[in-house]
């Protein structure tokens, strides 16, 4: 067996991995089948151990063998020979996708060992355990993504599986409630990053990456399209990597993610789906190269996203949140560095964050007893003393709080300027029609308009 | 013509009708339930075995073998083509799924002797095409909806008056349009006539609001019977695509595509249960239409891969949400119902089919909404990106959907509100068509590709024996052209 075909085999295994735990778990629940906690926590480790050492093995080989891009093809998917239309699997193995794939693998390996205990005997456990599978997928599909599509279809299964871990605990309105938001986000970003698809397929005529951003290995490769034509798909991308990783306007998401389980909440939205946005804009790298405009764009966007994710985390009050702004800070600055080109160094970043911020954050529900034991040890309270004769705050010091306790407002922005005129439009539409069928009917025409909220249930009639 | 092996299509339509003869005898609801179970399964065999003999003969078009009614008219009344050969398995699927989730909760308002009828109707609409006997099948279709709703005491205005119009505009364009139209020689005033009744029936904006009123006043399956086989995109490929000239089609879609949004929209306003699905449904139906009126091979095959994919989804999605409803009563979407810990089978149900209805990654529409928007974006790149629009709409209502019906608060039951053995089979059917078609696409993307190919063939606008036009760019993968 030469080092190639090695690899190719082992490239397999990293993704069928992922994709066995979720089948594992999935059809036992689609026949209605409880897998007991013991049985669903070994599949978890099994699948994770397994995918993890394969893509380890695989860093390994390049390493040794000095080989920086190894493309695993699984073929068509479909193909339309006539039309040239052609869905190839392509997962690509190089300097950017092996360290996050392993750092998935690893995150997710910690936090489904964290959760196991976390959630034992929880009703949702078995829920929770096969979204973290999806997740878990999506999350390397995303990662080895050789195509746009690849990437698209790895990127949408992080979307909704974030977003009904967001609204894990589903029995209360609130987290409901955002994990809806979240997912509008989401979807937002998606149309984003597909029409951003649809635009690179006309300007390059294919959706491979090769095409778009060269054939050299990562980040070597230069992209051969227009400046111009790069700033208007890079635009694009921009705007759906800013949406997933929660930057500037659509940080709003970010604490409302905090509602879901800790680990949950360590893993997807502290470490790694908050930093797929930064991760795609990576992949694109050479794309951002060909347009200056457009580097200045992600710049500014980073900075921003940074500055107001600092400020807002020094004013919360709850802990998740305090960490979910200051992941918001650190993803600001990755992305400043991918718009510098210190590709590398926005690479060690980001795995250095990701580790740092699930530390924090599966540490969190313990904070206090930690700060107690902290203080046991050294003996004194470990509060900072106030200075006895602090000046007033200025009135700009007292609206830079107030901006950042209420998070910049970019929630109500948003409902106010697209949420609100947009339901406003349409139940406008809405009573139009009911007038127009009044009117047909000669008389009230709408049943439903008597169904009250919370209507009695057949039972209760019963 | 070939042959089929068996009259497959004279029984896939005889059938149900005996079913519907008998089961509106009976007296006994559980009795008549349990034989229209029976009828509509032995259907759905009749018509899955001639879609598997069709696919052996390797034609574009088949009739019957022993065929009766030729041997009494001398004259071909029943074929399939490649066109229609997948949609008559999916028509029985429809109703027998359907009869099989009616709950005894709702045996006494849901009459199955004519739901029966219906099938039968539907089959003969789509195991036909001459136009005339297409047109008289669909105005007989009409009916049944009408007499539930004149049986409810329900008014009938909205409904009758856009069907008559639907009904009226068809027959006047296919008698001007003649037995001679074809698209070199377009007949312009009677393929506007054509189109306006086809589109009317698939309640393309503004004249929709039937559809609505139906799903308002109507059971819901009987609601859900008569919009999810998509008869009105069936009347565009039969009678307007035949004759229409490509410019008028292509224009026409934009007034799909506006549909498409709009419902989108209005799915995301929606109070009542049923509504939202109407208009979720009408969003997924419109994008259907304007696949076919691309008239480009690429999207016509797009737009009927998404006819099935939506055909499945939309039936697995209305059902789920029909039998909550038999559970709960009518559901209004206005508050939480936190239902999930009671009927998870139906959440993930619900779940998978709305998902399947976008083309969610790994379900059955995934590659067919692609292949939709490569097909328009080809046409007109500016539409694509307004059906990207629309499925993001539709996947926003989706999720609001279900968190509003299973989640958000806890529901106390007194009564067990678990699945019915008929209900579970029906939603394991669902998922293994859902996902497997998502996971192995190939077989029905090239099928379908085949059958658009044929249509633009015997359109001329395709030349079989020519291969396609060769550009120098490779499409690599799903989204370029």
């Amino acid at each position: 067996m030469t080092v190639d075909s090695t690899m190719w085999y082992l490239g397999r295994i990293v993704v069928a991995s992922p994709a066995f735990v979720l089948l594992a778990l999935g059809l036992p629940m689609l026949c209605n089948v409880r897998l007991s906690e013991k049985l669903q926590s070994q599949i978890t480790k099994f699948g994770v151990t397994l995918g993890l050492l394969a893509a380890t093995t695989i860093l390994v080989l390049m390493l040794v063998t000095g080989k920086r891009h190894v493309p695993v093809e699984l073929g068509h998917w479909v193909t339309i020979e006539e039309e040239h239309f052609h869905f190839h699997l392509k997962f690509v193995f190089d300097r950017l996708s092996v360290p996050f794939t392993i750092l998935t693998f690893i995150l997710c390996g910690t936090v489904g060992a964290f959760a196991n205990v976390y959630l034992h005997r929880d009703a949702g456990y078995q829920r929770f355990f096969l979204l973290y599978a999806l997740f878990l997928l999506g999350m390397v599909i995303s990662s080895l993504a050789g195509t746009i599509e690849t990437l698209f279809f790895g990127w949408e299964l992080v979307g909704l599986s974030s977003a009904l871990l967001v609204a894990y605990f589903h029995e209360r309105p609130g987290p409901v409630r955002n994990g809806h938001r979240v997912w509008t986000i989401y979807r937002i970003a998606d149309a984003a990053f597909l029409i951003a698809a649809l635009t690179m397929h006309h300007l390059t005529g294919a959706g491979d990456f090769d095409r778009m951003i060269g054939k050299d290995s990562w980040p070597m490769g230069v992209s051969a399209i227009e400046p111009w034509q790069a700033l208007a798909v890079g635009s694009l991308l921009l705007l759906a990597a800013a949406g997933k990783s929660g930057m500037v306007p659509f940080s709003g998401w970010l604490p409302r993610a905090m509602e879901g389980p800790t680990p949950s909440s360590a893993v997807f939205y502290g470490a790694l789906s908050v930093h797929l946005g930064t991760f795609l804009l990576l992949r694109v790298s050479p794309l951002l190269a060909a347009s200056l405009t457009l580097r200045i764009l992600v710049i500014v966007l980073g900075l921003i996203s940074a500055v107001f994710g600092s400020m807002t985390s020094r004013v919360q009050s709850d802990v998740k949140n305090a960490l979910a702004f200051a992941s918001l800070t650190q993803v600001g600055i990755i992305t400043v560095e991918i718009g510098l080109g210190w590709y590398y160094i926005a690479l060690i970043h980001m795995i250095g964050h990701a580790c740092l911020r699930t530390l924090q954050l599966l540490r969190a529900p313990s904070i206090l007893k930690d700060r107690q034991m902290l203080e046991d040890a050294v003996g004194a309270r470990l509060d900072k003393k106030k200075p006895e004769n602090a000046p007033p705050p200025t009135p700009f010091q007292l609206w830079l709080y107030q901006f950042a306790m209420h998070r910049g407002n970019l929630d109500s922005m948003l409902d106010g300027w697209v949420v609100r005129p947009f339901l406003w439009m349409f139940r406008l539409f809405d009573s139009f029609e009911r007038r127009w069928t009044n009117f047909l009917s000669g008389g009230e025409s709408r049943e439903s308009d008597r169904l009250s909220p919370y209507s009695d249930s057949l039972e209760d009639v019963i | 013509m070939n042959e089929l092996h068996l009259p497959w299509l004279e029984m896939s339509v005889l059938i149900p009708l005996c079913g519907a003869a008998w089961v509106s005898q009976l007296k006994n609801r559980d009795r008549a339930r349990t034989i229209s179970i029976v009828f509509s399964v032995i259907t759905l065999v009749c018509a899955v075995g001639e879609w598997i003999d069709f696919s052996t003969l390797d034609s574009y078009g088949a009739h019957d073998h022993w065929d009766v009614i030729q041997a009494i008219f001398h004259r071909d009344v029943f074929v399939i083509d490649e066109l229609s050969a997948p949609l008559l398995p999916l028509a029985a699927l429809l109703y027998m799924t359907t009869i099989m989730t009616t709950l005894r909760t709702k045996v006494n308002r849901f009459s199955f002797g004519w739901t029966l009828f219906s099938e039968a109707v539907l089959l003969a609409t789509l195991s036909c095409k001459h136009p005339w006997m297409i047109i008289a099948l669909l105005a007989i279709a009409v009916i049944p909806p009408w007499l539930e709703l004149r049986h409810r005491n329900q008014n009938t205005n909205v409904y009758l008056a856009h069907m008559g119009m639907f009904i009226g505009l068809l027959v006047v364009g296919q008698f001007l349009a003649g037995s001679n139209s074809d698209p070199t020689s377009p007949p312009i005033v009677a393929g506007c006539l054509l189109t306006a009744g086809a589109l009317i029936r698939s309640g393309i904006c503004p004249l929709h609001c039937w559809m609505t009123d139906l799903f308002e006043k109507a059971t819901f399956g009987t609601a859900l019977l008569f919009v999810t086989p998509m008869t009105g995109a069936y009347a565009v490929m039969r009678l307007v695509l035949p004759i229409a000239p490509a410019w008028a089609l292509q224009s026409i879609a934009i007034l799909s595509l506006t549909t498409a949004v709009y419902a989108a929209g209005m799915a995301l306003v929606q109070r009542d249960s049923r509504r939202f699905f109407c208009y979720l449904f009408l969003s997924h139906s419109s994008l259907v239409l304007v696949g076919l009126e691309m008239v480009t091979p690429l999207g016509l095959a797009g737009a009927l891969c998404v006819w099935l994919s939506v055909g499945i989804s939309m039936l697995g999605f209305g059902l789920a949400l029909r039998s909550v409803e038999a559970r709960t009563g009518r559901l209004s979407l206005a508050g939480f119902h936190g239902l999930y810990e009671h009927v998870p089978f139906l959440a993930s149900m619900f779940l998978l089919t709305g998902l399947a209805s976008i083309g969610f990654p790994g379900t059955i529409g995934f590659i067919g909404t692609e292949l939709l928007i490569e097909g328009a974006v080809e046409v007109y790149p500016h539409v694509g990106l307004a059906i990207v629009f629309a499925t993001a709409l539709n996947g926003i209502a989706v999720v609001k959907a279900f968190f509003h019906v299973f989640t958000g608060t806890r529901h106390t039951a007194s009564i067990s509100m678990g699945c019915r053995w008929t209900e579970r089979v029906t939603i394991l059917l669902m998922a293994i068509l859902i996902i497997g078609g998502g996971l192995i696409p190939q077989p029905g993307v090239a099928s379908r590709y085949h059958a658009a190919r044929a249509v633009l063939e015997h359109r001329g606008i395709v030349d079989a024996s020519q291969p396609p036009i060769d550009d120098d760019s490779e499409h690599e993968t799903g989204l370029q052209h």
